[in-house]
């Protein structure tokens, strides 16, 4: 019999809590600076993580089981939303995405981040696997809904994001090369169309991925004011509070969506470096849990939620060096701003509960 | 069994999940590589570039007092409002606001944004006044920025603003003593290297490549209560006279400083908008015009340093005319046989052109060009004028006749008042200047004491007893000369035309004060220099020597001194 840790008795994946602490105090230090020295906005991002840390912890609580049991109910539920938003949702910075209940306006869009992998872990751990073309085409469609109804809000960085998170499952339950190679093919022969349907925006946005040069004052603006942000912090960085690009204004959106510009100005290569290590080690220790899990279901959510985690990261530093298109993903527990903190926080809750529910099985 | 099965299926996507996963990270690690190790150094420039910018300093230009430490130009610092008219126009915003503080339609502003569109820099406005600049300031637009510059401003306004002129809007001097002291005023501008934000805001002061050195302050000589008194008077006798101009020239002659200088019409240097060009000229030192009966003085003088005549040598005027070839000079009557003094005291012209024939014409120009005529004064005013004085070999007899009564030469008044200061400081003359001097300057002789000494006495009748009696002031001995001059036009002397002057010094018994005061065509009924001129002397002059505190030396003709004694003691100090 193995006695139960610490760990077990309190449902908390102590790894994990201490990479996301440590993440969270560098975008604190550093929001202090992208803002302008403002401590009332730190103060109001730290109580953000608080909540945050709180509503991880709760989740974590409850036994992988019964969220299990709950994902169809949430997803369905989630799609309503979606439709509300779509009929009367608000319209916040020309799209519309908000949902007004009251007290609180939120994006429905958010949680779909999370029903999304957990209805399309739920629904193939039921069948066999590697999934058969049938099930796998539910699977697909599962995901596509939601998908296309944030895409229409519009609100493409977020359905890439769902779709990413969905598409995380369907990959780790195991889809066939040849499949895998055929969607990246269709995929691909779909970008004409996928073009034609682009807002303008969005269009001028891949545009400036291109070539940011062309229009540097204008739709490039952004993309070189960060890689100059970037590239002036050198091996060492500028040091804490003096980065010039950033606290001048130069840098646009510098406490949100390019705080790692702010970032690497200020704590260079070395900073960057290490940043990146504590995002891997979190990252090393979902995949050791989704690797390890009890359950099929669990194995699959939990590589789907570190899959999108991994994708935040991935996309959101490669539009601030400009490798990416600029598309709204904030860095994750890092960028000011509470609700995709909520919803990874909330996804970690689920991958301490799959870790620390564990039925006792006898050898 | 289906476990089983599955996970030898993840273990293929184990690794290609973490190729996957690995790919992407070495990709992100080496664009920080590349952009902050590899391209680092352009990078930074750039970034550089963007936020460091070296921007002049602007200098303090010196002060401008008078003798007694009084401002007279000083300068004050101003905001002037600029801006980069394609990122105003780009940002979209609402321009009514910002039209209308600058007094403008919205449509022209666009229409001036548009047409410099290409430029960098354009000002929008220049010297607001502190609460207009943070109106427009707070409007918060982009592109609009603020500069600071400095303004001049003149506290005697229209009193003094020939002798110190002014800048233009780019703190230059133009007229004056700021244009003629320009280098000593303005200073040197400094550089800096700042730290500006986005929207050109200097958020930081990074160093100071150069300080701006202040410009140095410079004092006049000028007495500005003196050179108060002298514009009012001024200003009302050329008013009551209905005069085209005039000018006045107050000097210290013991040390040539120049205590006053006026001209009608004046300008205010402050308001340059109202200005007309004919009012900025400082009459004093550009304008010239025969000095008339005002030059008599001198020929005597000139006649008593040529040893041929005394002050009680006689000469016979009589009949009141005398012909030079086909030309006749008149006296207003017939005054007989006259001494030397009383050709000057009746201003008798037939006097004055006997004694000049007779003189040497090279010793004469000798002496005239000795008291300073046809000659630089020295004062260093930009637009001075030297006057004009023939040389001897050119005169004709009439020429020779004329310039005893001063024709046929012409002075500035400022020229006017360093000759008559050569006969106040007994023979020396110094050069002019408006500048309060240290020391005095040396002297250089002219004529012998005993002769500026004489002239002195002669023309003491002229006030006492003569055609100057108006120029007389209560307790003081004046000594002057009136002068009432034809004003020469194309082709010979209008008839109806004349200059109104008088020149003198006082107190007599140690000459200090010169004066000379020009009124320009006086078209009322009196435009007899002794009418016209002698009063505002009499009245300038009381004043400077009061301010002054120059002793009376003629105490026993005070009115009202019996009187006041009540007949027990005589005299009251």
């Amino acid at each position: 019999m193995e006695s139960k840790t610490l760990s077990t008795r309190l449902h908390v994946d102590f790894p994990i809590i201490l990479g996301i602490i440590v993440v969270c105090g560098i975008g604190l230090v550093i929001l202090y600076s992208a803002s302008n020295q403002q401590v009332d906005v730190v103060t109001r991002q730290a109580i953000r993580i608080g909540i945050a840390i709180i509503m991880m912890l709760l989740v974590a609580q409850v036994p992988a089981s019964s969220i299990r049991r709950w994902c169809p109910e949430l997803y369905v539920l989630g799609i309503l939303l979606l439709l509300l938003v779509i009929f009367f949702g608000d319209i916040g910075k020309g799209a519309q995405r908000w949902l007004d209940i009251g007290v609180i306006r939120f994006q429905p869009s958010e949680i779909m981040k999370l029903a999304v992998p957990m209805v399309v872990a739920w629904y193939l751990s039921q069948r066999d696997l590697p999934p058969r073309l049938t099930a796998l085409f539910v699977a697909i469609l599962i995901v596509a809904v939601p998908v296309g109804l944030i895409a229409i809000q519009p609100d493409l960085g977020t359905a890439l994001l769902v779709a990413a998170a969905g598409g995380a499952v369907v990959v780790v339950a195991g889809i066939r090369l040849k499949i895998l190679a055929a969607f990246a093919a269709l995929a691909a022969s779909c970008a004409p169309l996928l073009w034609y349907f682009m807002h303008d925006y969005q269009k001028r946005r891949v545009l400036t991925f291109m070539d940011p040069e062309q229009d540097p004052l204008g739709a490039g603006y952004h993309i070189i004011q960060s890689k100059i942000a970037i590239g002036s912090g050198g091996l060492y960085g500028k040091g804490w509070l003096n980065g010039t690009q950033s606290n001048l204004e130069f840098l646009p959106e510098r406490s949100t969506d390019f705080i790692f510009a702010v970032y690497c100005e200020e704590f260079g290569f070395m900073g960057v470096l290490f940043l990146v290590c504590v995002y891997l080690l979190i990252i090393f220790r979902g995949f050791y849990i989704a690797y390890n899990a009890q359950e099929i279901f669990g194995k699959l959510l939990a590589s789907g939620i570190v899959l999108t985690f991994f994708v935040y990261i991935i996309v959101n530093i490669g539009m601030v060096s400009g490798q990416l298109p600029v598309v709204g993903v904030p860095l994750p527990f890092i960028s000011l701003g509470g609700t995709s903190m909520v919803t990874l926080m909330i996804g970690f809750g689920i991958l301490m509960s799959i870790h620390t529910h564990r039925r006792l099985l006898s050898q | 069994m289906i476990i089983r099965e599955s996970e030898q299926v993840y273990h293929g996507r184990r690794w290609l999940v973490f190729s996957l996963l690995g790919g992407c990270m070495a990709v992100l690690l080496w664009r920080a590589v590349d952009l902050q190790i590899v391209h680092q150094d352009f990078l930074r420039d750039h970034g550089d570039a963007r936020s460091v910018r070296v921007v002049s300093i602007p200098a303090h230009r010196g002060m401008i007092t008078d003798r007694n430490g009084e401002p007279l130009a000083i300068s004050t610092p101003v905001q002037s409002i600029w801006t980069m008219p394609r990122r105003l126009l780009d940002s979209d915003q609402d321009l009514a606001p910002l039209a209308g503080l600058l007094g403008m339609e919205e449509k022209q502003l666009l229409t001036l944004l548009g047409e410099r569109s290409g430029r960098e820099f354009v000002y929008l406005k220049r010297h607001t006044e502190p609460d207009l600049e943070q109106k427009i300031m707070a409007l918060n637009l982009p592109g609009v920025y603020r500069q600071q510059e400095y303004r001049r401003y003149y506290p005697a306004a229209e009193v003094a603003g020939h002798v110190v002129g002014f800048t233009n809007v780019d703190d230059e001097g133009q007229e004056g003593l700021e244009l003629a002291y320009d280098d000593w005023l303005k200073g040197t501008p400094g550089a800096k290297r700042v730290l500006k934000d986005r929207l050109g805001r200097v958020v930081e002061n990074i160093e100071s490549i150069e300080a701006s050195d202040p410009g140095r302050n410079l004092q006049l000589s000028i007495d500005l209560r003196i050179q108060y008194l002298a514009y009012r008077e001024l200003k009302l006798a050329v008013a009551q006279h209905r005069a085209r101009s005039g000018s006045l020239v107050l000097m210290d002659a013991r040390n040539g400083e120049v205590l006053a200088m006026v001209s009608q019409p004046s300008y205010n240097p402050n308001n340059r908008s109202v200005m007309e060009s004919d009012h900025v000229r400082n009459r004093s030192i550009t304008d010239v015009f025969e000095p008339g009966s005002t030059m008599k003085p001198f020929t005597i003088a000139a006649a008593l340093e040529s040893g041929l005549y005394r002050p009680d040598t006689f000469i016979d005027t009589s009949p009141g005319f005398y012909r030079v070839g086909e030309h006749t000079i008149r006296d207003l009557r017939n005054y007989g046989s006259i001494d030397v003094a009383a050709v000057i005291r009746h201003s008798s012209n037939v006097g004055a052109s006997k004694i000049a024939m007779s003189l040497e014409p090279a010793q004469l120009w000798n002496f005239l060009t000795g008291v300073g005529f046809g000659q630089p004064t020295g004062s260093g005013f930009p637009g001075e004028s030297n006057g004009k004085l023939n040389g001897y070999n050119s005169w004709s007899d009439v020429e020779l006749a004329t310039l005893s009564f001063g024709y046929g030469l012409s002075v500035t008044a400022l020229q006017l008042a360093q000759a008559y200061s050569v006969l106040a400081a007994d023979g020396e003359l110094r050069p002019v200047t408006v500048l309060k001097t240290r020391q005095e300057p040396a002297g250089v002789r002219s004529m012998s004491a005993q002769t500026a000494g004489h002239v002195q006495r002669m023309m003491q009748a002229v006030v006492t007893n003569g055609t100057g009696k108006l120029a007389a002031i209560n307790g003081y001995k004046v000594a002057g000369k009136t002068g009432t001059v034809h004003k020469s036009t194309r082709g010979g002397y209008a008839e109806h035309r004349y200059l109104s002057l008088f020149a003198g010094m006082v107190p007599l018994s140690d000459p200090r004060l010169v004066m000379v005061v020009m009124v320009d065509e006086p078209s009322g009924d009196q435009y007899f220099g002794g009418q016209v001129a002698a009063p505002v002397f009499s009245r300038v002059m009381s004043g400077a020597l009061r301010l002054m505190n120059i002793p009376p030396d003629d105490l026993p003709s005070l009115p009202g001194q019996v009187i006041a004694g009540h007949g027990e003691s005589g005299t009251v100090h």
